[in-house]
């Protein structure tokens, strides 16, 4: 049986600032919060299709694993999480970027 | 030190020129990711979780003031004031913006440096013992024949589109600190009936299957090095697997075909690399060896060092600690620890390269080493500038007496940075730092080398560890994998796995267990962590790790 699909974000890095994006409707954003959220399989492939050919503004555009939580979304991966904060040792990154 | 020759300064000057073109057509749209990407990775560009990464290489780990000075001015420039030592002694730059590289780059080309062949499928920066031409126990320093291979290998045309990635350490000290053991060749500096030669080692390597390397040369003649090492990585570029990003590397080579067969292949293409050779080379080493001579040491008197040492016991605690011998009457070597307890291991601020810089110049001959234990050595300090050095170290939070000590961890950058981990590093290695801090044992726990890595590729060399910890996603959560008994030296050995893996709250209570297992099996004080490991293998260990395995087969 094929496996469930399961929510996903287009997410990339920004071709000059090299930060974390998110796909959304209409362009991209850097808050996971205003990403589009996929929920249908076709959908999001035609969604990375397009990502993927932005290659003059995004790199390494991909489908990440999110959830909705109290109608916000997370990620579901530590991985991912690190993306939407920033790394650990420092408060630099997203974590102070978007505050 | 080597000073850029006008020919190294123009070709740097063109490759530089030429990478503002590609970053320009890249931006503009002209070059796709695809074909940028092993344009930018050729100049040490990265693009990592958060950000860009620029590893700058600092060939054989050497620096002067005006190098590190300039490391801090881009620091403070172009990043966000710090920059990252690593274990192939290079610095790494974690936020970089893409259109900035090219001025970056410019800036690091106006004292003689480079990113160049810091990633790829090249030769990469050549490594060395961090105490060349300082160590007491040195055969000769090896830094002019490491010059004489960065500049060999640089922009080599038969080596630009490796099998793999490729790395050489060399050795100048019977007492092995450049891990040549771990490496594709390692290089160990010998001397017989007064004539210099190498013991080459090739196949070494960490990674996903980690190797100790084998001899395929028990005594190089020192003239024919570059021939004979052009023989080797020409046969491992027309041998090695290409079919297998996993199995392309030299170890793996080496291990298929086994050592006497690939001695053969080696000496067969030696003997048409060596007439190609017309000893040009050797005349190339003797010129740069004169830019390696030794400082004008000056002599005085070291009372002001004794009398610091007996009457400050912060000093006499860091100088017990941080202090190598020397080969010059009154010379120390010191160990600058990047390594303060809950600092991230081979992090410097911009304000700390500057002291460094300064502190070289003032008490070091303007000399700094980077080790790839991520620490800054400066090679000649005379004992008497002892104490005025470690009160200016002290003021910069600099005078961590702590190397060679629990603390001292080599930490790869981790999930933290890294796009390549599978789980962090760095906040282990601070949690670990801070914990045996907290108990006040270290000094009691003595000599002991913590590595750990956040994933597979072993950037943090875990494997040759004494305790090496290994980072990794089990079913999306951090798991911490432990080997023990692993040893980097002329002794080298892989750390054996102890068993499962702990999660990241388990995982400095089970390092706990580990240390108060090996103080309460050691022999006597001085027997070290490595020593009673050796004497008592895995299961003492073991046993203090797996408590409720022990439970269970009890019952």
């Amino acid at each position: 049986m094929p496996k469930q699909f399961t929510p996903k974000v287009v997410t990339a890095n920004h071709l000059l600032e090299g930060d974390v994006i998110y796909q959304t409707a209409t362009g991209w954003t850097r808050r996971l919060s205003e990403a589009e959220l996929l929920t249908d399989e076709a959908d999001a492939d035609l969604r990375l299709i397009d990502a993927l050919q932005q290659t003059d503004a995004v790199v390494g555009a991909y489908l990440a694993d999110v959830k909705v939580v109290n109608n916000a979304l997370e990620p579901t991966h530590f991985r991912e999480e690190f993306r939407t904060t920033g790394p650990s040792n420092y408060a630099h990154g997203k974590q102070v970027d978007l505050h | 030190m080597y000073t850029y020759s006008g020919f190294d300064k123009a070709f740097l000057a063109q490759r530089n020129t030429q990478f503002r073109s590609q970053v320009e057509r890249r931006i503009s749209g002209a070059l796709t990711e695809d074909e940028f990407k092993p344009l930018r990775l050729m100049n040490g560009l990265y693009l990592q979780l958060h950000a860009y990464m620029l590893r700058v290489a600092i060939p054989y780990g050497t620096l002067n003031s005006a190098k590190m000075n300039k490391l801090a001015d881009i620091a403070d420039k172009w990043d966000k004031g710090y920059g990252h030592f690593t274990t192939r002694q290079n610095i790494q730059f974690n936020w970089p913006k893409l259109g900035d590289v090219p001025d970056m780059l410019d800036a690091l080309a106006e004292v003689g440096m480079h990113a160049i062949q810091t990633s790829g499928n090249t030769i990469r920066n050549v490594t060395a013992d961090h105490f060349a031409g300082a160590a007491a126990d040195e055969i000769a320093d090896p830094r002019p024949v490491a010059e004489l291979l960065r500049q060999w290998s640089t922009d080599h045309p038969e080596f630009q589109f490796m099998p793999r990635k490729f790395k050489i350490a060399i050795t100048g000290s019977p007492n092995d600190r450049a891990v040549t053991r771990a490496h594709d060749i390692g290089l160990r500096m010998l001397e017989r009936d007064g004539t210099r030669g190498f013991e080459v080692i090739v196949g070494g390597g960490l990674g996903r299957t980690p190797m100790i390397g084998k001899v395929i040369h028990d005594f190089l003649p020192e003239a024919d090095l570059l021939p004979y090492l052009e023989a080797i990585v020409s046969v491992w570029n027309q041998i090695g697997r290409r079919d297998n990003k996993y199995k392309a590397r030299i170890k793996i080579t080496v291990h298929e075909h086994g050592i006497d067969e690939i001695r053969s292949f080696v000496n067969a293409r030696f003997e048409q690399t060596r007439a190609t050779f017309s000893g040009v080379d050797q005349n190339m080493l003797r010129e740069i060896e004169t830019q390696f001579a030794p400082p004008s040491f000056k002599t005085a008197s070291d009372a002001p060092f004794n009398e610091a040492y007996h009457n400050d016991p912060m000093f006499r605690s860091w100088a017990d600690t941080n202090l190598t011998a020397h080969q010059a009457p009154r010379y120390k070597i010191v160990s600058i620890s990047l390594k303060k307890h809950g600092e991230t291991p081979g992090d410097a601020s911009a304000a700390q390269m500057r002291v460094l810089a300064e502190l070289a110049r003032d008490y070091g001959h303007d000399e700094l080493r980077i080790s790839h234990e991520q620490n800054v050595i400066l090679p000649h300090v005379h004992m008497s500038d002892l104490p005025a050095l470690h009160a200016r170290l002290r003021s910069a939070n600099l005078a961590t007496a702590n190397i060679g000590l629990i603390s001292d961890i080599i930490a790869c950058p981790g999930m933290d940075y890294c796009a390549l981990a599978t789980a962090r590093s760095i906040p282990i290695a601070q949690q670990i730092a801070n914990r045996f801090d907290d108990l006040k044992r270290e000094q009691d726990i003595g000599q002991l080398k913590i590595k750990i890595s956040g994933c597979i590729n072993a950037c943090g060399h875990h494997h040759v560890g004494h305790i090496g910890i290994l980072g990794l996603d089990r079913a999306g959560v951090e798991s911490y994998q432990i080997t023990l008994g692993g040893d980097h030296t002329e002794t080298a050995a892989v750390g054996e796995r102890a068993g499962p893996g702990f999660s990241a709250d388990e995982i400095i209570p089970a390092i706990e267990r580990i240390i108060e297992a090996y103080l309460e099996l050691r022999s006597a004080r001085d027997e070290t962590f490595l020593e009673t490991y050796q004497r008592t293998g895995l299961a003492p260990f073991k046993a203090a790790l797996y408590p409720q395995a022990k439970a269970v087969a009890a019952e």
